[in-house]
């Protein structure tokens, strides 16, 4: 078997004396779709942003293509450069128009020459759907939109492994679709992805790996027939009846 | 106000109505505020001359031969100050944004140069500026070092810059601060080093924010760059003292003053208008 695209052992992380992760196991193999589901304040968002080492851990190990970037002694940045990650709100660049967000970081960061990096992007663009919006300013496009364009920002430096952090709780129901159905094709095509979300007839459909967190642990995982479906635990039982209840089940 | 377009032909009876009541209401408002500050502008004009001194008054402040004899050296010294001006403005930018940026340094490595700005901060916020012009602007020169610049208007400029410096500096700080989190996050994820990030991503979404209260502090400093006077350098207000003081007469600073006024003008209605653009933006978004 191959050397999983990113494995996180034992990780803890504090905010100051409050425990937020207290050693979290993850593996996530080439090519899957690893879900991570849990309640409000469970650590979806933390376990990201520090497997995006945007966040320093107290404890553990992130090992990307086997190699442990979490060292102090690694290179942060050129590990982050193998990274995309999608917030929940606030991603794109005010400042700069669509194009200009999606080319920044080929051109600053990887030093593609602008023409190919523009090619390269209006691609993408067309790839979400938004190759029209390419001159506009973020604050034209709508929340499904600059979530599309945010997601093409993050493939835009061809990453290892994609981080998408609930992308799409911040719209309205109507536009969930649209960025989700982007999801489901970069999936198609082989991309390495894991996902914090609260569409659980999502992660049904597309998850190869669903991990329900909990209490800063990963208190079960396994193919999301058996974790969505069946539940080993009380607990996951429990949250799974809320999100029924919230309607997110379908 | 935007110019309204012409109504569309198949308006229902029921907005062209409406629009009628709107223009006339408009007309009415129109002709109210011409009426009431045509009578306030009289009555003060009133008040003002009949009053037992006005004549005196008159004669001391607004006498229109002086004005204009004045008006050349007057106009001379002004040229000075805005030369001053312009140069101080560049320094300032520049300097003020470098300090700010210091100040948001994070890190063990970088408190020398932090502590250092906001130890600049501190004291160029803190000391009156007339106190700074005479320390630099007579200080320096006693020193009597080679190769030191001494001319008061030169002094003068570096005085402004300095003191202007630490105003801007926490202007461009209170920017940079109000840039979410998250950007600085998506800029990182993205693999841009703290310098890229900072000058790609946090600083131009900061100065854009900042302009309105910037150019306020402009326009403070378009008044007190006439201040390098003490100093000796002639400018437009030691061109009206010399003037004055050769006529007996105090038009000279009332000429001096219009100046200065006519000088601010534009920048505030730039700086309105920003204001303006900038929150209708934030209604917006
Ligand atoms: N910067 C921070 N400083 C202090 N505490 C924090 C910080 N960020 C997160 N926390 C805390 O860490 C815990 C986990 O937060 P996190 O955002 O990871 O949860 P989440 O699972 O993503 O929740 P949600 O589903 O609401 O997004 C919360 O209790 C939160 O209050
Ligand atoms: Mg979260």
């Amino acid at each position: 078997m191959n050397t999983p695209v990113l494995q996180v052992r034992g990780l803890v992380k504090n905010y100051g004396p409050t425990p937020v992760l207290r050693g979290v196991d993850l593996t996530v193999e080439e090519h899957r779709v690893v879900t991570l589901i849990g309640s409000s304040g469970s650590g979806k968002s933390t376990l990201l942003r520090c497997v995006d080492l945007l966040e320093e851990i107290d404890d553990g190990q992130v090992l990307l293509d086997g190699v442990d970037v979490s060292d102090p002694r690694a290179d942060v940045a050129a590990a982050q450069r193998r990274m995309g990650i999608v917030f929940q709100a606030f991603n794109l660049f005010p400042h700069m128009t669509v194009l200009q967000n999606v080319t920044l970081a080929p051109r600053v960061v990887h030093g593609v020459g602008t023409e190919e990096a523009e090619e390269r992007a209006r691609e993408l663009l067309g790839r979400v759907g938004l190759e029209a919006f390419a001159g506009a300013h973020p604050d034209r496009l709508s929340g499904g939109q600059q979530q599309r364009v945010a997601i093409a920002r993050a493939l835009a430096v061809r990453p290892r492994l994609l981080l998408l952090d609930e992308i799409t709780s911040a719209l309205d129901p109507e536009l969930v679709g649209e960025v989700l159905a982007i999801v489901r094709e970069l999936a198609a095509s082989g991309m390495t992805i894991l996902m914090a979300t609260h569409e659980m007839g999502f992660a049904k459909q597309v998850a190869d790996t669903v991990c329900f967190l909990d209490d800063g642990r990963v208190l079960e995982s396994g193919p999301p027939a058996q974790v969505l479906g069946d539940p080993l635990h009380e607990r996951t039982r429990r949250f799974l009846t809320h999100v029924v209840e919230a309607g997110r089940l379908t | 106000m935007t110019p309204r377009a012409e109504p569309v032909p198949d308006l229902s009876p029921l907005a062209r109505e409406r629009l009628a009541y709107r223009r006339s209401r408009a007309r009415r408002s129109t002709l109210v505020a011409l009426v009431s500050t045509v009578v306030f502008a009289a009555v003060v004009a009133v008040c003002v001359t009949s009053t037992p001194g006005w004549p005196r008054v008159r004669a001391t402040f607004l006498d229109p031969a002086i004005a204009w004899s004045s008006l050349p050296s007057i106009l001379d010294g002004l040229w000075l100050n805005i030369r001053v001006l312009v140069v101080t403005e560049i320094g300032v930018l520049a300097l003020g944004l470098l300090i700010a940026v210091l100040r948001t340094l994070r890190g063990p490595v970088f408190f020398p140069l932090r502590a250092l700005a906001t130890g600049y901060v501190d004291l160029f916020r803190g000391v009156p500026l007339l106190i700074a012009l005479y320390l630099i602007g007579f200080g320096v020169p006693a020193l009597r070092l080679q190769g030191v610049p001494t001319s008061a208007a030169v002094l003068g400029t570096i005085t402004l810059v300095l003191v202007y410096s630490a105003y801007l500096a926490e202007v461009f700080r209170a920017g940079i601060e109000s840039i979410h989190p998250s950007q600085r996050a998506a800029a990182r994820s993205l693999g841009l080093t703290h310098r890229q990030s900072m000058r790609l991503v946090i600083l131009p979404q900061a100065v854009r924010r900042v302009l309105p209260p910037l150019l306020n502090d402009f326009v403070a400093l378009q008044k007190d760059v006439g201040l390098i006077s003490v100093l000796g350098a002639v400018d437009a207000i030691r061109a009206a003292q010399i003037a004055s003081a050769r006529t007996f007469n105090f038009t000279p600073y009332v000429v001096a003053a219009v100046l200065f006024i006519l000088l601010a003008v534009p920048t505030g209605r730039i700086a309105d208008t920003m204001a303006t653009r900038t929150a209708q933006r934030q209604g917006l978004s």
